[in-house]
């Protein structure tokens, strides 16, 4: 049952290490830079096979729509209208004339190639410096045909991080809680799709409640709150095989997981007598540890990507505020001192910020702040939105925000969207039904 | 020690009913919305279902808070007193908060809220055997409106029969 997704990648031609584009992500990308995505080319015979198995009339012209795609919603470049091309894709893909890409100011330009071979999907991309006239990197793939949509977040992935220095994010799922019917009686699914919203797909049928769904940074497994039988207890699911169980044998309510960076252990809390502590549950051989042990609330713990530190949320002081410790519990030091409430911390896979809901005067806010507490930043402000995820590259946090039109709650909507850390390129993510609590998976390939 | 505890939590009472008028006399606009609410807790009976005669099914709660009203455990004891005389009926606490809190806090703060109803009870001599604490956090609201009014009646811990 495993669906193993193979993906054969090899470099054509060594890359050129002096390319002289390169975009700033570290900032608000106001001018993202002009590029030119070329439809990838095929031959007719190609065109027709794949038009056999994937009803899609031009596989070539799909890819490099996907790609075209990721890389405008990334908010960094900004791909060029293709009825402004002057060049035919099989052409350009044998040797771009330069002058003319500059003409219609590309300054980077995607090129390819798809074959139908023995029944599998081969396809080549080239990036080329369109002002120094030079081939900045060419790679090919053969897979499996069904898997045209990740070849081209892959490629999207290798022109992110060869333009920018970084790891892209557009291989990667999203997993998130599908939500429906009138506030009062939600129905609520777990459902995947992938990071562009393509192959939405539910995995449980809304017979009982689940919440909080994430992903596992080391595999495909999912853990999650489920209210099977009206017990709210944590459970762990393989989005592979559908096999799930419930973690650990605690005699009440388990909620708030997380897996640790190396996906071994899961951190969460445990409710009892009026008290929430953090506890961990090694997944191997079922150790449960006891982290925090407070009559307090402490909730929302979340790992520091080296495993060795812990932010959480407590109302220990009297409101709910971040706090970070080491991962056996001690040195608790309270991070967050600005006026409101904080809750959510979730640690950077950078390590070096910690990114929060904050409640404050009626409005909700997505920040981030140093590991330490110190520069805290606000990036986004609306009547109700939490629960922020990062990309795997911590560059982009995902959450989800909930509108109204009134008062009495009318025109109740609750999408998933997606901010840069910079504060810029604010967007929604298309969804079938309403959603929230989004988890952002690590990137499926390499 | 249940008698001390009594007597512990009528002074509780005594000093809030206390508090309460020091309060209603100096900022009386603040009190109600159409007289249901005092302060930010919920003291209409819109939502209220009944356990039996004379027997309210639910308390409700200020913002953030956990603590229990005069009012509250006036209702409890009414409930502790119909558990008492129905004593093969066990019930399922069920703690609920309003939309303005994060997720995975309002579970906590639930479960918190139907704790302090069940310490109650138990208090009142209901074995904590009969009794199940449930939280709903804020995915059960009673009302979707989103204003004080809605989030109060949102606020609550709701005792229902569990066979």
């Amino acid at each position: 049952m495993t669906k193993k997704i193979l993906i054969l990648l090899f470099i054509l031609i060594p890359i050129n290490a002096n390319a002289l584009i390169e975009v700033d992500i570290t900032r608000g990308n106001l001018n993202p830079l002009p590029l030119a995505v070329s439809p990838l080319s095929i031959d007719e015979e190609s065109r027709k096979g794949f038009e056999k198995i994937l009803k899609k009339e031009n596989i070539g012209s799909e890819i490099s729509n996907i790609v075209e795609n990721n890389l405008r919603t990334s908010g960094l470049f900004n791909p060029l209208d293709k009825k402004a091309f002057l060049q035919a894709p099989d052409i350009a893909n044998l040797k771009p004339r330069f002058e003319d890409w500059n003409l219609i100011k590309a300054q980077a330009l995607i090129t390819g190639k798809v074959n139908y071979i023995e029944d599998k999907l081969r396809v080549e991309f080239r990036l080329w410096d369109v002002l120094a006239a030079k081939e900045m990197m060419a790679l090919a793939f053969t897979t499996v045909p069904n898997n045209w949509r990740r070849v081209g977040h892959i490629i999207s992935d290798k022109v992110y991080e060869r333009l920018t220095g970084e790891k892209g994010y557009f291989d990667t799922r999203i997993i998130y809680v599908s939500e429906e019917g009138p506030k009062t009686q939600r129905i609520k699914k777990l459902a995947i799709m992938d990071q562009d919203g393509a192959n939405n797909k539910f995995l449980t049928l809304g017979n009982e409640l689940v919440l909080t769904p994430r992903f596992n940074p080391a595999s495909q497994m999912v853990t999650y709150l489920s209210y099977f039988k009206n017990m709210p207890r944590v459970y762990l699911l393989d989005i592979e095989t559908g096999t799930q169980e419930v973690v650990g044998d605690f005699p009440g309510m388990t909620f708030a997981p997380r897996f640790s960076p190396d996906g071994k252990k899961i951190i969460m809390s445990f409710a009892k007598d009026g008290k929430s502590d953090i506890y961990t549950m090694d997944l191997e051989n079922r150790i449960v540890e006891k982290i925090t042990n407070h009559p307090s609330i402490d909730t929302s713990p979340s790992y520091s990507p080296d495993g060795k530190y812990i932010t959480f949320n407590s109302d220990r002081s009297g409101y709910q505020q971040i706090y970070v410790m080491k991962n056996d519990g001690s040195d608790v030091k309270r991070i967050s001192f600005g006026n409101g409430l904080y809750g959510t911390p979730v640690w950077s896979p950078r390590g070096d910020l910690i990114a929060f809901t904050k409640l404050h005067k009626g409005k909700f806010y997505i920040g981030v702040m140093r590991t330490d507490g110190s520069g805290e930043r606000l990036l986004t402000e609306n009547y109700y939105q939490e629960a922020p995820s990062w990309s795997p590259n911590g560059r982009v946090l995902i959450f989800y925000r909930e509108t109204k039109t009134n008062s009495k709650g009318e025109g109740f909507s609750a999408k998933l969207w997606s901010i840069d850390l910079t504060g810029y390129n604010e967007r929604q993510i298309k969804t079938p039904t309403d959603a929230s609590d989004p988890s952002w998976s690590s990137l499926l390939s390499n | 020690m249940r008698l001390n505890k009594i007597l512990k939590n009528t002074l509780l009472v005594l000093t809030a009913c206390l508090v309460l008028s020091a309060c209603a006399t100096k900022k009386e606009v603040a009190t109600d919305v159409q007289g249901q609410m005092q302060g930010d807790v919920y003291t209409g009976t819109d939502t209220v279902e009944y356990l039996a005669d004379g027997v309210p099914d639910r308390v409700f709660f200020a913002t953030n808070e956990s603590i229990l009203t005069t009012a509250s455990r006036e209702t409890l004891r009414a409930q502790a007193a119909w558990l008492r005389k129905n004593p093969n009926i066990n019930v399922v606490l069920e703690g609920h908060a309003d939309e303005r809190g994060t997720r995975e806090y309002n579970l906590a703060l639930g479960e918190r809220r139907a704790n302090a109803a069940k310490d109650y009870l138990m208090t009142y001599g209901i074995s904590s055997d009969r009794i199940t604490v449930l939280s709903y956090g804020k995915e059960r609201p009673v009302d979707s409106g989103s204003n004080p009014l809605a989030w109060s009646k949102n606020r609550r811990s709701v005792t229902v029969k569990a066979n």
